[in-house]
């Protein structure tokens, strides 16, 4: 059984003026990962890659679905339980310059994690630890206890972070943008770090937009765009022979030393790439509904289930192959569903996140032994 | 010759004394050239871009000429640069997607810019909008506050602003970095198509994302801890790179395709010295591979080959043992 399972996570946040729209920011989420191994979660921004990470890590609730660590619903953790399983699950986020408060000693991550889980260690035995843990992160402690932050590079201050983690027992480690803030001769050593952790059997979920990194370092790739995964498999599955459009487009897209972009296709942003010769739909479900900007659509989808429109055709493509703008503006008393006007009706406002979470994503299907696709609606 | 940058020196002014953010640069740009800058973060790469066109009141101006078309711009006096900026110099911020002010609209703020200018909005309107169609922005975005645009939409809005004018050079700092791949190809593509369509005449591009410029810079130079490492045409610096910094820096980015299991790639050791005391000699010699004893000497920044610069005693002596190695690959 795997160590963690993501199944069917829909996540839906309230979103626009007042509160008053719905935004899926995730649906219908479903892979695992096993112990020891690295998932690398691609996704552009708004995809909900972060959302994700946030929800394994507890800091989110899920709007539906279950995520299971070691068969146990973390869902449903209590003080106790969760307490056991922040021990074993850790993050690391993108902006190490921001995770500590600079009017204090950055080696005070590690002091706060010792009342909590450490309180029978004797000092000896709490100095010992620290510094095997800061030797797995190849860390001189020297050069790094007793600093504050700023006295700290941006490298040192990530391994600081995945230091503090390994502390604890923890399995897996939910690794978000951790490098893209580093220069690239330091997000090597970072990135290594974790190579060397993984083959230790830590399980790593690695949320990066750069493709290359995913690349570099995963077992499995899950291609997730707007809170949909199109694609998922083994990593040179899936890097080697990519079959969604929107896969294909965004490795096109990757700048790289010693090919020019030229080479490629032009990018289509809103992946409206015809598939397999039929002209797909345009496969960008625009789950932002009641948003002033696609006010137009929600006028035009009409029906109840369905208020939000799944359909956002875009006119003419932009001229340089640019990501897809705000349409025209209906003036805020054209709407007739106006937030304001939806304030009072909590029984609307259910429904529609009801819809939101029935609402099924394009399927996966396999199109060979562990990669999959998601096939594109039809009709 | 539109950019000519000579023995540059730009310094903070810090309470522990003068930190040499730039010390000693000097290069040149091309009428229609693309130069991209590239080193890692506190290089100086910033510092200097800023330096062309607005210096901070904790910058000092330690020496060195800027003649641009010929004029010599009066970098170290504020007041007197303001003449040439839009129209002789612009740049895109490095934070261009929170360059906007957010009370005001965007064609406010083109109004604004351009009154500063002493030009009327009316007169470039037209052509405003054509250039607001040709980065795929809508029409109406002139009537919008900038938290009604996107990311991406903010950085093309802000881009035309910056060119509103038709500068001679363009500074373009950092514009792809907080970008996803596809808005970033899209941007590195406008911003040769801006070029191409003669909106701007040269064009300094500044990341330390060295696959970004392979992309869209004719020349590359590399900036180590205030001074210049490398330069020489894209491609030459990308497959054939002389300096150490460069090789490593270029060995220590991943490419899509390869994994860990087939080539583990290398970071470079160390941190880049403080500039506030830097040491003497070559700066990247503590963190080089290659050091020797003459290394304690500064090494000058010298044409190695033809169009190849570079600063680096190690490169300079194998050049003298095997001139005839060398010589080929300047003619490949």
């Amino acid at each position: 059984m795997s160590m963690l399972q993501i199944d069917r996570v829909t996540k839906v946040y309230k979103s626009g003026t007042f509160g008053g729209g719905m935004k899926a920011a995730l649906r219908q989420v479903s892979f695992d990962i096993d112990n020891g191994e690295v998932v690398a979660l691609i996704g552009e921004s708004g995809s909900g890659k972060s959302t994700l990470g946030k929800i394994v890590l507890r800091l989110v609730p899920v709007t539906s679905g279950r995520v299971f660590f070691d068969g146990q619903d973390i869902v449903m953790l209590k003080k106790g339980g969760l307490h056991d399983y922040y021990k074993q699950v850790q993050g690391v986020f993108q902006d190490p310059f921001s995770s500590y408060n600079p009017l204090y000693k950055a080696d005070r991550v590690f002091e706060m994690l010792r009342p909590e889980y450490f309180s029978h260690l004797s000092h000896q035995e709490w100095e010992a630890k620290l510094d095997s843990a800061l030797a797995d992160v190849s860390l001189n402690p020297g050069d790094v206890l007793n600093k504050f932050p700023h006295q700290l590079s941006g490298g040192q201050q990530q391994r600081l972070l995945v230091a503090r983690a390994l502390l604890l027992d923890v399995k897996l480690l939910i690794a978000d943008e951790i490098i893209s803030m580093l220069d690239a001769s330091t997000r090597v050593d970072v990135l290594n770090l974790l190579v060397g952790l993984k083959k230790r059997g830590l399980g790593i979920l690695f949320i990066t937009h750069d493709l290359s990194l995913g690349n570099y370092i995963s077992d499995r790739t899950v291609i997730l765009r707007q809170g949909v995964v199109l694609e998922m498999g083994l990593t040179p599955k899936v890097f080697g022979n990519p079959q969604h459009s929107y896969t294909r487009s965004l490795l096109t897209a990757v700048p790289q030393l010693h090919k020019r972009w030229d080479h490629a296709p032009a990018v289509q942003h809103d992946g409206v790439v015809p598939v397999n010769g039929s002209a797909a739909r345009p496969s960008a479900p625009t789950t932002a509904i009641k948003d002033f900007t696609s006010g137009s659509d929600v006028a035009a989808a009409g029906g109840d289930s369905r208020r939000y429109s799944r359909s956002a055709t875009h006119p003419a493509r932009k001229p340089l192959g640019l990501p897809e703008g705000p349409g025209p503006r209906p003036s805020l008393m054209d709407l007739e569903d106006a937030p304001w006007r939806r304030r009072g009706s909590r029984h609307d406002r259910v429904n529609e996140q009801k819809a939101l979470v029935a609402d099924l994503p394009p399927q996966l299907v396999e199109c060979e032994e562990g990669h999959y696709v998601a096939v594109e609606y039809q009709g | 010759m539109s950019l000519k940058v000579d023995n540059l020196r730009i310094a903070y002014r810090t309470l522990h004394g003068d930190v040499g953010a730039v010390d000693g640069v000097s290069f040149s740009i091309q009428d229609g050239e693309i130069m991209g800058l590239a080193g890692e973060s506190g290089c100086g790469k910033s510092t200097l871009g800023n330096s062309l066109i607005f210096m901070e009141g904790r910058m000092k101006h330690g020496g060195g000429t800027v003649e641009l078309d010929g004029k010599t711009l009066p970098i170290g006096d504020s007041r007197a640069m303001n003449q040439y900026r839009m129209r002789d110099v612009s740049i895109i911020p490095q934070y261009a997607m929170s360059a906007l002010n957010p009370t005001k609209k965007i064609g406010t703020l083109a109004a604004d810019l351009l009154k500063s200018r002493g030009v009327r909005y009316k007169s470039v309107l037209e052509e405003l909008k054509r250039r607001i169609a040709l980065v795929g922005l809508p029409d109406n975005v002139v009537d919008m506050y900038p938290f009604e645009l996107s990311g991406g939409m903010r950085q093309r809005a802000t881009m035309v602003l910056s060119t509103m004018l038709n500068p001679s050079l363009l500074i373009a700092d950092e514009v792809t970095s907080a970008l996803d791949v596809s808005t970033q190809r899209a941007v590195g593509e406008m911003l040769m198509e801006f070029r191409d369509r003669q909106f701007v005449k040269s064009m300094i591009v500044i990341t330390h994302d060295l696959s970004v410029l392979a992309q869209i810079a004719d020349s590359i130079l590399v900036m180590y801890a205030g001074k210049l490492a490398e330069k020489a045409d894209a491609r030459t610096v990308v497959d054939n790179p002389l300096h150490p910094y460069t090789q490593l820096l270029l060995g220590s980015l991943p490419e899509v395709g390869l994994r860990y299991e087939d080539a583990a790639l290398v970071g470079i050791p160390g941190r880049p010295p403080s500039l506030l005391h830097p040491p003497s000699g070559c700066r990247f010699r503590a963190r080089c591979p290659f050091a020797f004893d003459k290394c304690a000497e500064e090494p000058p920044f010298l044409e190695l080959q033809r169009g190849h610069q570079v600063a680096c005693w190690k490169v300079m002596q194998d050049m003298a043992k095997e001139p005839a190695v060398q010589g080929q690959n300047a003619s490949r």
